[in-house]
């Protein structure tokens, strides 16, 4: 079994660009060079072409009109475009003042949904985090349960990052449609690899970025909702007011290319995507599970992303098991492979226990995985556990049928 | 993060992996002194045991540890630097020689002040199981 190493299972952080985006971009970086704002001349017209064949693309992988696609720099701007851009319109009391209205979120978002809405909570807006339950899912009696008479905005991410999981949006849109409440998602994880339809969905404003569905670092998208209801946001950039004037600065012509093209790929290519990550998916979980012992799957079972494992391996902390398996690239709920010294939040929300969330790996697949690299990265896990299950003195109480919660641990 | 070659080397090789028995059963050896520092949800657990002569020489140490790399190593050095030395000398092993010996960056630090502790802890339970007074040394961190 040949497998070029290293192998790559952190498509959940980002992705290869799809050599057809690359090369539907290349004319835009030479011959069709133009700012898309300059009306007046071939070079204009060209740009703005572009961008409008990419905003159509766009639209279409959601269901949308292509006049509710804003073009920004990525999810993160995305989401805080539309969090803060509508705690600012829909808001109760000017700035300055308490009581300024109600948001509701929950404590697994992305830190581009949750460090936007502590902000709006500095400046006066009353914030909910839902805490999920277990399995991860926040579903729509948890929001209904938050709702009140002063609730303008709920963000609800489609699924988590870290684990997966699938939050029950269409349910969440349509409480908030009855409430008269803007719903706002974040959709990076889940648009491009799940069908999406923001009319079906009840989703007022949805995030999405373009690296994480085999386009271009550096450009995303924001759909806002024209009519039933008409969304209003304010700007957090002004200038020269392209994009409705919801995102001023001169369009990123190429980056938008490619994240049409890109959209436009993971619209034909769906269904067969999914079910091969799915394959995947499955084959390195239950290699894993049939090698070792104490193997825990993180977050809801069932209603998970196809392309997203988290796995807890007890016993062994995450770091370490990542300097076993070098030649795998993924990503780790452990603190030490965090800048904060943190185990990851998302794990600790759900409850998953601290030791469990310094033993989690996250991989995740892509259009290009292979089953001889899954299976590779289920041989290397394997040995790299067995040789620090070896070391660990927590298997050595585990097997002598000691019950670690028992311990008077001397924490550090 | 790039670990130093002797991280690596000590993660890949651990010197003396291991235990003199089952948790139990070592509890009550006189010639043995066992420490267990850090917590699970802290994301390390080192346990170090030291087998100790009448006199107070370590002849042998042994380690198990749940930890990053870089505690993995330190711990797995400490029973290489004890070996053979008294336990007054094993107590004046400081974290910082380990830091240095491992090129541990910043962040790492508190790996060494585990095994360090370790060292500490195990020097203690054997002292005590053998009715020897433990020095009350300030030791903060």
């Amino acid at each position: 079994m040949a497998v070029k190493t290293p192998i790559y299972l952190d498509n959940a952080a980002t992705t290869r660009c799809d050599p057809r985006v690359v090369e539907a971009m290349l004319p835009y970086f030479s011959e069709r060079f133009g700012n898309a704002g300059s009306r007046n001349h071939r070079f204009g017209w060209d740009a703005e072409d572009g961008i409008e064949t990419a905003r159509e693309q766009a639209a279409r992988l959601i269901g949308a009109d292509a006049k509710e696609v804003i073009f920004t720099s990525g999810a993160t701007e995305s989401n805080n475009l539309a969090v803060k851009g509508a705690a600012e319109i829909y808001a109760k009391a000017p700035a300055g003042q308490q009581g300024r209205g109600h948001i509701i979120t929950c404590t697994i978002e992305h830190k581009a949904v949750l460090d936007p809405c502590k902000r709006l909570q500095r400046e006066g807006f009353d914030v909910t985090f839902l805490e999920p339950p277990a399995d991860g899912v926040v579903t729509a009696e948890m929001v209904r349960a938050a709702m009140r008479p002063d609730t303008i905005l709920v963000s609800i991410m489609w699924a988590n990052n870290e684990i997966g999981t699938i939050n029950e949006v269409p349910e969440i849109g349509r409480l908030c449609h009855e409430k008269g409440v803007i719903f706002h998602t974040d959709g990076t994880q889940w648009v491009g690899k799940m069908p999406t339809d923001v009319e079906r969905d009840c989703i007022d404003l949805l995030s999405w970025s373009g690296h994480k569905m085999y386009g271009p670092k550096g450009v995303g998208a924001l759909y806002v909702r024209r009519r039933k209801p008409r969304v209003r946001l304010e700007a957090l950039i002004d200038g020269g007011g392209q994009e409705r004037g919801m995102r001023s600065g001169t369009q990123n012509v190429t980056g938008i290319v490619g994240f049409g093209k890109a959209c436009e790929l993971c619209m034909a290519e769906m269904e067969h995507d999914r079910e091969r990550l799915l394959k995947l998916r499955r084959r390195l979980e239950d290699g894993l599970s049939g090698r070792m012992e104490v193997v825990q799957v993180n977050g809801h079972r069932d209603r998970r992303l196809p392309h997203i494992s988290n796995i807890s391996f007890g016993f062994v902390e995450g770091e370490s098991l990542m300097m076993g398996i070098k030649e795998i690239a993924c990503s780790s709920g452990s603190a030490c492979t965090s800048a904060s010294l943190e185990p990851s939040y998302v794990l600790k929300g759900l409850g998953v226990g601290d030791e469990l969330a310094h033993s989690s790996l996250r991989l995740s697949f892509g259009r290009w995985t292979t089953e001889e690299e899954v299976d590779f990265a289920v041989e290397s896990i394997a040995k790299a556990v067995e040789h620090l299950r070896k070391l660990s003195p927590l298997y050595d109480l585990y097997k002598e049928g000691v019950d670690l919660s028992t311990i008077e641990w001397q924490h550090h | 993060m790039a670990y130093s070659e002797k991280v690596v080397d000590h993660y890949q090789n651990p010197r003396n992996v291991g235990s003199f028995g089952a948790s139990s059963d070592v509890k009550t050896r006189t010639d043995i002194g066992v420490g267990i520092v850090g917590a699970p949800e802290c994301g390390d657990v080192m346990q170090l045991q030291l087998k100790v002569t009448a006199d107070g020489v370590i002849e042998d140490a042994k380690f198990k540890c749940f930890g990053c790399g870089s505690a993995i190593a330190s711990s797995s050095l400490a029973t290489e630097w004890v070996k053979g030395r008294t336990v007054d000398e094993a107590l004046q092993i400081k974290n910082t020689q380990i830091v240095e010996e491992l090129a541990l960056p910043p962040v790492k630090i508190h790996c060494s002040v585990l095994a360090e502790d370790s060292i500490r802890a195990a020097i203690e339970d054997w002292k005590k199981k053998n009715g020897i007074a433990v020095a009350e040394e300030a030791h903060a961190h």
